[in-house]
């Protein structure tokens, strides 16, 4: 690598690095005050891969959509949503994303293109794909990116989003993030085939493999495929396995998995191993420490602002239903 | 006024809005042919396939893309083909496209419209000819229409378009051949209004959709017994227009509902209710509903008349609720 460009890495990883330290104080922050019992549903974490979600979206403007699954803070977050705002909507406060509607798995937020959390597995799939085709249809020059994890790809949406995609050869990059479980049960145990990708490509769409904890290599592989997306060529598939560290909702134990195989994985955490490829590139040592500090600073004052953010009034229960036939 | 079809003018309602609003496409399986029907026909030459869109049989893929086109600035029309394979996107039309506006805490709209042609037609047995009109009404967030005439089919079409709400239009696939009278030039048929097809004294019906011809059959019939019935065609079933059954109901002082659903948990068991609650004490008679009985819908000619409701079922129902007249109540 020149200079030039270990500096330009440089730059990017450390973004990259920023962002991840961002998702990971603020799912921090969120399991903290669930367990003080100020969320009160449930939460599902990201913990463990926000490399996917930080990679990926570093590749995409404001104005490029995404939708998301019931697993979204991170990409909510790398995608430009407001922190304090988020954590709000945990709390189901009035300064919340949605006002206190929608909670953890419903956070939307369409200021910056994010169309939404999905509290159905694969349900973001089909809305990713519509966006686009209304980007085309408006003959804005956007792309549209859908998240899902392991679990959606043996939902039907997903065959038929991958074909759609293709037929039309729309700007769509699908996102399959494999943290190895779908909800308590190893996708391995309940998948045929060649995976995720395999599926893809026997469609026809393009796909790409990496390891979905190297922020650097879901960056580049995103890069190549959005690229494509964006001078027409068609839609692409990024295959990301990474791992869960925490449990599918904040009240599984994981009883399904022995402590050595998430200690291994504790190894593998993404942050720690960007922040050492970081140091390899000069970062200085203080780099991290500094993020560290600003997430905790920012997480901080998002609990705070949601803290002290009223609970809705209850009519606003009735508001947002509809305009025809509202509830009176 | 010039006289259409019913699919005719419905063609029309989409093709004006279409011209009107650039927004405005369609999408569903076979519409560059002009659809399975020919409800679409000649629209794909006029605006070509990026808005007029053939798809795959897909359709949770239909319905959800619809809904990320309508929270992307476009104003889609969602063709389920016919009204039993909704249930194919259900998941996307109760879960994601009803809910998109509330549960992002007013973020977003969803301007859609879902067209469902339902009920019986052309002996087409079980999977083909459902009526599920109450589980649609049921769904908070959907507004649904279900109208019975040509002129009605073409001024609704056009408000669903220009509504901002996702719109379910039911279409009344056996009344697709047959004629009525459309007025000439533009307009647009206000949601949630019934329309009072026959005036009348003795007995309010109220139905919409497929059944308002058998309706008005059976009121006519009923007239020559001297039974004046006045028929509401409620036209829109959420929100549907309370003000105008109760102010019928209160002058006649009787109510049938007759619908070719299911009877069970049909539409007409929220109308009755309604209006037991609200005008109970001062009905002449009890409420009687005209509806399918919990059966399939099947396939032979005598079978599938065993299922459907017709003008001889729903007079019947207007002798034996004004017969009560002579009783003790009166």
């Amino acid at each position: 690598m020149t200079k030039a460009a270990e500096s330009n890495r440089l730059i990017l990883g450390s973004a990259l690095l920023r962002t991840m330290i961002r998702i990971r104080a603020f799912e921090e922050q969120a399991r903290a005050a669930h367990g003080r019992g100020e969320v009160p549903g449930t939460l599902h974490l990201s913990i463990g891969q926000e490399a996917v979600a930080a990679g990926v979206c570093s590749d995409l403007r404001r104005e490029d959509t995404i939708a998301s699954t019931h697993r979204g803070h991170g990409h909510a977050i790398a995608k430009g949503a407001d922190t304090k705002a988020m954590m709000a909507e945990l709390f189901g406060r009035t300064g919340g994303t949605c006002h206190g509607k929608g909670g953890s798995m419903h956070i939307a937020d369409f200021s910056v293109g994010m169309l939404g959390a999905n509290g159905v597995v694969g349900g973001g799939i089909g809305i990713a794909i519509g966006a686009a085709q209304a980007a085309r249809l408006l003959g804005e020059d956007r792309v549209s990116v859908c998240f899902f994890g392991d679990g959606a790809v043996n939902r039907g949406p997903f065959l038929e989003g991958l074909n759609w995609a293709r037929i039309f050869s729309l700007p769509v990059l699908f996102v399959c993030e494999d943290n190895g479980f779908a909800a308590f049960t190893r996708t391995s145990e309940t998948t045929g085939g060649p995976g995720a990708a395999g599926r893809a490509e026997a469609i026809g769409i393009p796909s790409l493999r990496v390891d979905g904890n190297d922020a650097f290599a879901v960056h580049d592989a995103a890069a190549t495929l959005l690229g494509r997306c964006r001078t027409g060529e068609g839609p692409g598939f990024l295959y990301a396995p990474t791992y869960r560290l925490d449990g599918h909702t904040i009240a599984d134990r994981t009883p399904y998995r022995a402590q050595e195989e998430v200690a291994a994985h504790r190894q593998r955490d993404p942050i720690a191993r960007l922040t050492e490829a970081l140091s390899a590139l000069g970062m200085n040592a203080r780099g991290a420490v500094q993020y560290e500090s600003e997430a905790q600073a920012e997480m901080n004052a998002a609990v705070a602002f949601a803290a002290a953010s009223p609970w809705p009034d209850a009519r606003a229960a009735l508001a947002d239903v509809q305009d025809v036939g509202a509830p009176q | 006024m010039s006289e259409l079809t019913v699919m005719e003018a419905t063609r029309q309602g989409l093709l004006e809005e279409m011209r009107r609003d650039a927004r405005v496409w369609c999408l569903g399986e076979d519409l560059a042919r002009g659809g399975v029907f020919g409800q679409y026909a000649g629209l794909a030459e006029e605006f070509g396939g990026e808005r007029v869109v053939s798809t795959p049989i897909s359709e949770a893929m239909i319905m959800n893309v619809g809904l990320g086109a309508a929270l992307s600035g476009t104003r889609p029309v969602v063709e389920m083909r016919i009204a039993d394979f909704t249930l194919c996107a259900m998941d996307e039309l109760v879960n994601q496209v009803a809910k998109v506006r509330y549960m992002f805490g007013g973020q977003a709209r969803a301007p859609m419209v879902i067209r469902m042609p339902h009920g019986v037609a052309r002996y087409s047995a079980a999977q083909h000819s459902q009526s599920l009109e109450a589980w649609l009404v049921h769904i908070p967030g959907l507004v649904v229409l279900a109208p019975g005439t040509a002129a009605d089919c073409k001024g609704m079409m056009k408000a669903a378009i220009r509504c901002d709400d996702p719109v379910v239009f039911l279409e009344p696939r056996a009344l697709w051949p047959t004629k009525g009278e459309v007025p000439e030039g533009e307009f647009v048929t206000p949601l949630g209004a019934a329309r009072i097809a026959r005036k009348g004294s003795d007995v309010t019906l109220v139905t919409w959709s497929m059944t308002v011809p058998s309706a008005l059959a059976a009121a006519e019939a009923a007239s020559g017994e001297g039974i004046s019935v006045e028929v509401i065609d409620l036209r829109s079933l959420w929100p549907w227009d309370r003000t105008a059954v109760l102010a019928s109901v209160e002058r006649t002082r009787r109510l049938v509902i007759a619908h070719e659903a299911v009877k069970v948990s049909g539409f007409g068991a929220e109308i009755a209710a309604i209006v037991a609650e609200e005008l109970g004490d001062l009905l002449l008679s009890r409420i009687t509903r005209v509806g399918a009985p919990r059966i399939p819908v099947p396939y032979a000619p005598p079978l599938e008349s065993e299922y459907k409701i017709n003008a001889d079922k729903i007079l019947t129902a207007l002798r034996r609720t004004t017969q009560a007249r002579a009783s003790s109540r009166d």
